[in-house]
């Protein structure tokens, strides 16, 4: 049988069908403060889960741009940005929703800290690299130049960044699980900290959300690429 | 190897001493920097005073170390790159940045603890954070520098690319600085930070050597 290549676009859809509709009926821990909004599980964390895999790729292809100077790679590099960054926002959204329902109202938590928690800070760190990434691309007016400037600062830029989203939140106290003292290693992958119930649509939902960043990213793409058709070297288009 | 490295950097100090203006310019604007502060509050409490003496090597470090590259015309480039390899480049301008930005934040750190209250109890520790401090700072910003020199010249670009990446840095030697205020740290947590920001400069300074050969080529 032959293969469908879109078969992943489908798996997407389904898997996200499967997360907003079991992601509100199925049954999830009863929690003080949380309550029922920790059914966020599913959107706020799998944002930056998507948000962490798509940065990845456009580092990948930032590190191609440099080995072969393809122009493509850089497209690719670029648009993956993007829509990482479209993610961070979307995470930052559904964060801004569970806060002002958790620790705001029932820890009684002011903005101010809120603010200053690790992960926040990480994530605005995230955001400001990549804003500072489309300036800098803003900045040039020759495509070489500009596609290999932004790939330096990309590599350079992501590299730096891991220390403050993966290493900073674990050595500071946090509000965030994952903090020192609440024994825990990374908590979305620890299995003795996400309950079953709630791992059965958690993971389905970190697959499907990335997947339609992917598939966003790769629309993004392909369209760019027809835009830019006349300054890409002759390649044999992939079957 | 060594002695391209020495003889770019004998150009540097001796540029340096000859343009005095830029040296005696950043040594105006620490000094007129901590002088405005010290008109402006009167009693520092720790906190406030370690936050605002990091921001004041911030932008030392981005006066002082931008001009490393976007002084270089282009036709001095095409000759250096004629004449040395890229990796020697980067080594004697990074060396050069260091010895410069730890040189500004002592020289500051002096002018900080003169003009403004001291709250600091043990200062032999603290300048040695301000010099572990200055030298990350001055890393970063020796790369930021290179990277904008190339989108045509432009000095505000240095501080929208430094500032995200430099955050991290920062808040590791704010905290680092706090036990120079007799906080008291976990057992190890100390060593730790310390490894930690060393680990970090070394990872830049590998990052520079990486990735300035692609800057370089025109």
């Amino acid at each position: 049988m032959k293969v469908n290549k879109s078969w992943w676009k489908i798996a997407s859809f389904l898997l996200l069908v499967y997360t907003i509709v079991g992601g509100f009926l199925m049954e999830v821990p009863h929690l003080p403060i949380l309550n029922e909004t920790i059914r966020n599980l599913y959107f706020h964390v799998a944002m930056w889960f998507g948000m962490m895999i798509l940065f990845m790729a456009s580092f990948a292809y930032s590190i191609k741009y440099l080995r072969g100077f393809n122009y493509r790679n850089d497209i690719y590099a670029k648009q993956f940005a993007a829509l990482g960054s479209l993610f961070g926002i979307l995470g930052y959204t559904t964060g801004a929703i569970w806060v002002s329902v958790t620790w705001l109202t029932d820890q009684s938590q002011s903005i101010g800290s809120v603010m200053k928690e690790p992960k926040l800070i990480g994530a605005a760190i995230a955001l400001l690299i990549y804003g500072a990434y489309f300036v800098l691309r803003g900045s040039f007016t020759d495509i070489d130049k500009r596609a290999r400037i932004s790939a330096v600062y990309n590599i350079f830029a992501f590299v730096m960044l891991f220390p403050s989203i993966w290493i900073i939140p674990r050595l500071v106290g946090s509000l965030h699980p994952g903090a020192p003292g609440s024994d825990s290693g990374n908590p979305a992958l620890n299995f003795k900290d996400v309950d079953l119930r709630l791992r059965m649509v958690f993971y389905p939902a970190v697959i499907g959300w990335t997947l339609l960043g992917v598939w966003i990213a790769t629309l993004k793409i392909r369209l760019q690429l027809m835009n830019d058709k006349s300054l890409l070297p002759e390649t044999p288009t992939k079957k | 190897m060594l002695n391209p490295v020495f003889s770019l950097l004998k150009k540097d100090v001796l540029l340096e001493l000859r343009q005095q203006h830029t040296l005696y310019g950043i040594l105006l604007y620490i000094a007129s920097t901590v002088f405005v502060l010290s008109l402006s509050v009167q009693e520092l409490e720790a906190n406030v005073w370690n936050g605002l003496f990091w921001v004041i090597q911030l932008f030392v470090c981005v006066n002082a170390v931008a001009k490393s590259f976007l002084q270089e015309s282009k036709g001095k480039m095409l000759y250096y790159y004629s004449i040395v390899s890229p990796i020697q480049f980067i080594i004697a301008k990074i060396i050069y940045n260091v010895c410069l930005m730890i040189g500004m934040s002592l020289v500051s750190l002096l002018l900080y603890a003169i003009f403004l209250n001291n709250p600091v109890s043990n200062a032999l520790q603290f300048a040695g954070i301000v010099v572990l401090g200055g030298a990350s700072i001055s890393l970063v910003f020796t790369l930021m520098s290179a990277i904008a020199a190339k989108a045509n010249q432009n000095a505000a670009l240095i501080a929208i690319l430094g500032f995200p990446v430099i955050l991290p840095l920062l808040l590791l030697l704010m905290q680092l600085s706090k036990a120079a205020f007799n906080e008291i740290f976990r057992e190890g947590a100390l060593l730790q930070l310390t490894g930690l920001i060393i680990g970090l400069d070394l990872l830049i300074v590998g990052m520079a050597v990486v990735l300035f050969p692609y800057l370089w080529k025109e």
